[in-house]
């Protein structure tokens, strides 16, 4: 870690806070449309992995999902248009907050559906290896996807085959609205894939430098042709499930357990008691961040609704 | 130079596998046993051929194995990926339904899904009601896929020729008991587009749109009817999505009485989305209600003679023939009509 990368892991992470905490407002008054799921707390986990891959490299991900596309390229405005539905969004408004891509950037794609995109990454993989690439694959999931039969069946073929993917498990302790132990007996992710001969650890997730070396580490291989490799990040979960979710299921966030996990924090104070960055500097990169999230939603704002016609030319290709 | 050669459905579909490979490395096929032939060994000597890599042996992990190749389409190979029964595709529906068929789409056009899934059903080998089943429509009725359901060698092998040419999911659904009858087929194979229906047989009084197996069995039907002088026009929409419906409904407007006869359970099959489809498009020239010719309400059975009555074939749709062009002669109310229907 030094102060080019610390900064650069913190501009991203406050992209990522100041953009969701902008899109819970803005689905407060119903600018953004459909389930949407924030991923406050994680955000040093999509920027420290995200931000050692090249475009070429393909990452996956789940219904939790903006931190990832933000972190992997994907263009916040265009990302913020996609949320509101509008025809200048990354999928022209028919994907929506669960089902970002930005093929561009490689963000090859979110997923509704808990441990659905588990397998389309080892595809993805799959096509490195025959075609002789040194493309790594990526594929966040949350602790909720290894109790899914996908999950299982995917780290079977991954160790099979060892192909360069990387699965990166947030394990935020909550499936959903129900905790882990009330999910599976097993608390660390890492041990579920123990008897498949895995390269595996498991970081904390408010420790953005533990995450960026233990994932560079795993990434070396990976680049190398080596592989599967999991990496459990243990990550807290600041807002309910989805955005409106009455979280009757859990006491109120203690202040000061937020206070000791959010990365964000973690990593300034850290960032300037090591040297990385002035004081000021830690002030003047939330600020550029807040000013381009607005830049965003003016420019979703602006941006018009598809034509209706827009949905059936898009069902198949051509 | 194109010729002839007599070969089996399942030499068609290992021969177009072949080609495809060998034309292009993007093709891979995978699966279970797929490297050794599987079942029916339509599969035989690829991994000869291609390797193991690109003719890769799957675990018995359907649902991610679908997954697999769903990612393999996206980031640029040409999978063609097999489910060894159409009843094991319970298994791999999210990875086909919520991801392949979607991905296009959801994406706003950046993902496209090159993939084609072959399987296979259909009963008559005793295999009980977890290896029978004909489960076709599901699958239409799911924006983003395409269904193909061929009747032949030659319609089996030209067909899978332009499903792994397609950009998008394509489930080949084949019937186990086409694999090995030995038939006339172009050599070299010749590419069929998807979405043009074929008119097997030309008639002018009933119309008997069959799919898969019931083609054959439709043309006995029809040379049954033919003693009796009534010619009947045979067609096999070849691919029910995209789906020819100007083919269908054109014959179905000169007849005036159209039989739709498949495999599946009646209820709820494709069947009755071709009616609906027929009824709309040629409503003013029907001399009878479009007749449906299916299996009944129950899962397939094992014991023979209960499983060979489960089976619809050439009798019943002559069945439903006669009721079609009886239709108007009894005197009796429209209601009780009904009751003749098969």
């Amino acid at each position: 870690m030094d102060g080019d990368v610390a900064q650069g892991l913190l501009r991203t992470m406050w992209r990522i806070r100041l953009f969701e905490e902008r899109v819970a407002q803005l689905k407060r008054s119903l600018q953004v449309h459909g389930l949407i799921h924030l991923s406050i707390g994680g955000e040093g986990v999509a920027a420290a992995v995200c931000g050692q891959l090249r475009d070429d490299d393909a990452v996956y991900s789940g219904h939790r999902a903006h931190g990832h596309a933000i972190a992997k390229g994907a263009p916040v405005d265009r990302v913020m248009a996609e949320l509101m539905g509008r025809v200048d969004g990354v999928c022209r408004g028919l994907g929506g907050s669960m089902h970002l891509v930005d093929a561009a950037h490689g963000f090859m794609g979110a997923t509704g559906v808990v441990g659905g995109n588990l397998p389309l990454a080892l595809g993805t993989a799959l096509t490195a290896h025959l075609q002789g690439t040194d493309q790594v694959t990526v594929v966040f999931f949350g602790d909720g996807a290894v109790q899914a039969g996908h999950f299982n069946e995917t780290i079977n073929l991954a160790a099979l085959w060892r192909l360069p993917v990387i699965f990166v498990c947030e394990n935020n302790g909550m499936a959903e609205f129900t905790s882990r132990e009330e999910h599976s007996t097993i608390e660390r992710v890492s041990d579920v894939v123990a008897p498949y001969g895995f390269e595996r650890t498991t970081v904390n997730g408010s420790d953005v430098p533990a995450v960026y070396d233990a994932f560079g580490a795993f990434l070396g291989q990976a680049r190398a042709g080596q592989g599967p490799m999991l990496l459990e990040c243990v990550t807290y979960r600041r807002r309910g499930h989805y955005e409106g979710d009455p979280e009757k299921y859990r006491d109120p966030v203690a202040e000061q357990e937020w206070a000791e996990r959010d990365p964000v924090a973690q990593l300034t104070a850290q960032a300037i008691a090591e040297g990385w960055i002035a004081p000021e500097e830690a002030g003047s990169i939330e600020a550029e961040a807040g000013a381009e999230i607005e830049d965003a939603v003016r420019f979703g704002r602006d941006s018009q609704f598809p034509e209706p016609g827009l949905s059936a030319e898009l069902v198949y290709a051509k | 130079m194109t010729g002839q050669v007599e070969i089996t459905f399942v030499d068609a579909i290992c021969r177009t596998l072949a080609r495809a490979m060998r034309e292009d490395e993007r093709v891979i096929v995978l699966g279970e046993d797929v490297a050794e032939g599987g079942p029916y060994l339509v599969t035989a000597g690829l991994a000869d051929e291609f390797g193991r890599e690109r003719v890769r042996n799957t675990p018995i992990s359907e649902g991610a194995v679908c997954g697999v190749a769903v990612g393999a389409a996206q980031a640029g190979l040409r999978p063609v990926v097999e489910i060894m029964f159409i009843d094991f595709i319970t298994l791999a529906l999210d990875q086909l339904v919520n991801q392949a068929a979607k991905a296009h789409f959801m994406s706003g056009g950046q993902l496209t899904v090159p993939l084609v899934l072959r399987t296979q059903g259909g009963s008559g080998q005793r295999n009980g009601a977890q290896h029978s089943q004909s489960l076709e429509a599901w699958l239409t009725h799911v924006p983003g896929l395409k269904v193909v359901m061929p009747s032949g060698a030659a319609d089996a092998g030209g067909l899978l020729a332009s499903a792994i040419a397609d950009p998008n999911p394509v489930v080949f659904v084949e019937n186990k008991s086409l694999y090995f009858r030995r038939e006339p087929v172009p050599d070299p194979i010749e590419a069929i587009a998807l979405g043009r229906a074929h008119t097997v047989r030309i008639g002018r009084d009933v119309t008997i749109v069959a799919l898969s197996r019931m083609v054959g069995e439709a043309l006995e039907a029809a040379e049954r009817l033919a003693s009796e002088g009534v010619e009947a026009e045979v067609i096999d929409p070849r691919t029910l999505v995209p789906l020819d419906l100007d083919t269908l409904a054109g014959s179905l407007r000169r007849t005036g009485r159209g039989i739709i006869a498949h495999e599946a359970v009646t209820a709820g099959g494709f069947g009755a989305e071709l009616a609906a489809q027929l009824q709309a498009a040629a409503f003013d020239y029907l001399e009878a209600p479009i007749q449906r010719v299916g299996a009944p309400f129950t899962p397939v059975p094992v014991s023979p003679p209960l499983e060979d009555a489960f089976r619809p074939g050439a009798s019943e749709i002559v069945r439903a023939a006669t009721v079609a062009l009886e239709w108007g002669r009894y005197d009796v109310e429209p209601w009780e009509k009904g009751a003749l229907a098969p």
